[in-house]
């Protein structure tokens, strides 16, 4: 747009009047407040502001998050093929007109995920081990989301802050820091040792053991945070009344607080369930060589075996299996911040 | 009741955090470990820095992490602050239910599925459009706004409900127009939940391993790539002195965040007894 600085003259007339034209405009843009000229560019196009607001990013989710998934199921129905990209295309346009189209849908890698036993069997064992964790860590978040909330007020700031934190540090830092607790010369055997406990080092690392350990280390800020926020807002004149009524404390949490604090439950579990299932960092460090999580089989199907059309296929199954919590999960959210106008 | 439930409330406090922090010490601790072995202490050293800024591998993914997540963490704080004002706004809009659930699925939707649909939609657009010619830091930044602009949205749609709108309202009544009351108004108060949302989307696509692989092209590496290849072979101490940087600069970070919003809250506390004040006089 702007004229060649060097040899002014040698600019060719309408470039420089269109160029003398943009700067004018660019010049009265500036002199406006920036909200006054988006304004008159949107209405000049027809376009009201609430509609741009809305448009914008809603757009750029169905192009980079809703368009892919059916690519995924697109490419999961083709064929492989040893090429650049590795599958066959599912249309094609066989003959001349247009009515030659050859659909080349092929259940094929559907059916191989049934042959095989060793995808069922991932299956199985990712939905198997993320709800070992997910209890694990209910079972470790619970109590501390509790006594967070049930702490002196002035505390609850820091308290929180505390658990939030270690998620703002690296995830992959922090499932490496595990490998060194848990492998046969590393921390706690070594403590265990010291303190005349075992003398010979247990095998800890890559075991089912420390896959659940990293989930449950991983996800319990993900598990807190939705137990603390409920917790937090719980009516205690509710336990006042059941202590004044002769109820004990154990029992009074029991049919009280436990209860009440269901929908921070399950927000929780789904916080950790639904990616635990798909997770592949933490399997590939911590578990066995062999551990059989469906991330891990859809990692190696894809960057090992090149075989694109299977581990898309795997990934819908994982979807298939994943809406219904995620559809319950996002009921849970809407229920809990949207919907007011 | 309180005080007889106390010790047991403070055991689970320590234990919790125990549980959470004994890991990042641990960490932090043998980066200062003389020994190749990561876990055999040999004495106090700082040596494992020094090999790490002479290893030009992991500085230059640092440098490629960090131009990718500052690209992202600013495009995703746009496009978040628009989708959260849009759910907290316009209660009814056509495909409004689709559109909550683009934003809440990415928060839990499994990273493989993530990455993969993503690498073969770019895949499937440069066979039909020449876009995008090969992949890297564009790719990479598309993917991580495109998981990280929903996180910004819930901040900021949560910040939003717990605005007070007559605040809006009253500028409106006084003859601003929705974009000024908009730039006025509601910017300057949903700035510290845009603060908070450009950071954690930055530091989510700093940490992110899967994705990153999946989109990434040759010769683009991401830093927790290189650290991931790096640590699959085992431990090493430089990985724990890169480690030790990385908690040290979150902690700072969070310890400023910390004092500001303090003093914010204690100046907005001082506004708010001078307004009540003068409404007494």
């Amino acid at each position: 747009m702007k004229p060649d600085a060097q040899s002014p003259k040698a600019a060719a007339p309408a470039a420089e009047r269109l160029a003398g034209g943009s700067r004018r405009a660019l010049d009265t843009i500036g002199r406006l407040p920036p909200c006054r000229w988006t304004q008159a560019l949107l209405t000049r196009w027809g376009i009201s502001a609430r509609t741009a607001v809305i448009a914008v990013p809603y757009l750029w989710l169905l192009l980079f998050f809703a368009a892919p998934f059916v690519i995924v199921l697109k490419i999961s129905f083709s064929e492989t093929q040893i090429a650049m990209p590795p599958y066959q295309p599912l249309l094609e346009w066989a003959g001349e007109r247009l009515t030659d189209i050859r659909l080349d849908v092929n259940p094929g890698n559907f059916l191989y995920l049934i042959e095989d036993s060793l995808y069922l069997r991932a299956f199985a064992n990712s939905l198997q081990v993320a709800a070992v964790s997910t209890l694990l860590a209910l079972l470790i978040g619970y109590p501390l989301a509790y006594a967070i909330a049930r702490s002196d007020p002035r505390w609850r700031g820091i308290l929180l802050m505390l658990v939030i934190l270690p998620f703002w540090t690296s995830f992959l830092l922090r499932v490496y820091a595990w490998i060194g607790i848990l492998k046969n010369n590393g921390l706690l055997n070594n403590l265990l040792i010291w303190l005349g406990i075992i003398d010979q080092p247990i095998v800890m690392l890559q075991t089912d053991f420390a896959t659940y350990l990293g989930i449950v280390y991983c996800y319990l800020p993900f598990m807190v945070m939705p137990l603390y926020a409920n917790l937090e807002k719980m009516d205690l004149t509710l336990l006042e009344a059941a202590e004044d009524l002769g109820c004990r404390p154990l029992r009074a949490f029991a049919s009280i607080t436990l209860p009440l604090s269901l929908p921070g439950i399950v927000a929780g579990c789904m916080l950790v369930f639904i990616p635990a299932v798909g997770e592949y960092v933490i399997p590939a460090l911590l578990g066995p060589a062999d551990s059989l999580m469906i991330g891990k089989v859809l990692w190696t199907e894809f960057f090992n075996n090149r075989d694109w059309p299977v581990a898309s296929a795997v990934a819908v199954v994982l979807l298939l299996l994943l809406v219904a919590p995620i559809m319950y999960f996002q009921r849970v959210q809407g229920r809990e911040s949207g919907g007011r106008p | 009741m309180k005080d007889k439930a106390s010790p047991v409330r403070l055991s689970f406090l320590v234990f919790g955090f125990a549980f959470l922090y004994i890991p990042i010490l641990s960490l932090v601790f043998y980066s200062f470990n003389r020994s190749r072995l990561v876990t055999v202490w040999g004495g106090f050293s700082t040596e494992w820095y020094g090999r790490l800024f002479e290893n030009t591998q992991i500085l230059d993914a640092a440098w490629l992490s960090l131009r990718v997540a500052a690209m992202n963490a600013t495009g995703a704080t746009i496009l978040g602050t628009l989708a959260g004002l849009a759910l907290a706004r316009f209660s009814r809009f056509r495909g409004r239910t689709l559109f909550t659930g683009m934003i809440t699925a990415p928060l839990v939707m499994p990273e493989v599925i993530t990455g993969l649909s993503l690498l073969l939609l770019f895949v499937a657009t440069e066979q039909a459009f020449g876009w995008p010619e090969g992949r890297g830091v564009s790719t990479i930044t598309i993917a991580h706004m495109t998981l990280t602009l929903s996180y910004v949205a819930v901040i900021v749609q949560s910040r939003l409900s717990s605005l007070d709108i007559s605040l809006e309202e009253a500028a409106m009544d006084l003859g601003a127009r929705p974009a000024k009351v908009f730039l006025l108004i509601t910017l300057p108060i949903i700035s510290p939940a845009l603060v908070s949302g450009w950071l954690l989307a930055f530091t989510i696509s700093l940490d992110d391993l899967v994705i990153a692989s999946f989109v990434s092209g040759p010769g683009s590496s991401t830093l927790p790539m290189v650290i991931f290849s790096k640590v699959r072979l085992g431990v090493s101490p430089d990985i724990n002195a890169l480690a030790t940087i990385m908690v040290s600069l979150v902690t700072l970070g969070v310890i400023i965040a910390g004092v500001v919003m303090l003093r914010r809250e204690r100046a907005r506390q001082r506004d708010l007894r001078m307004a009540s004040a003068s409404d007494a006089s």
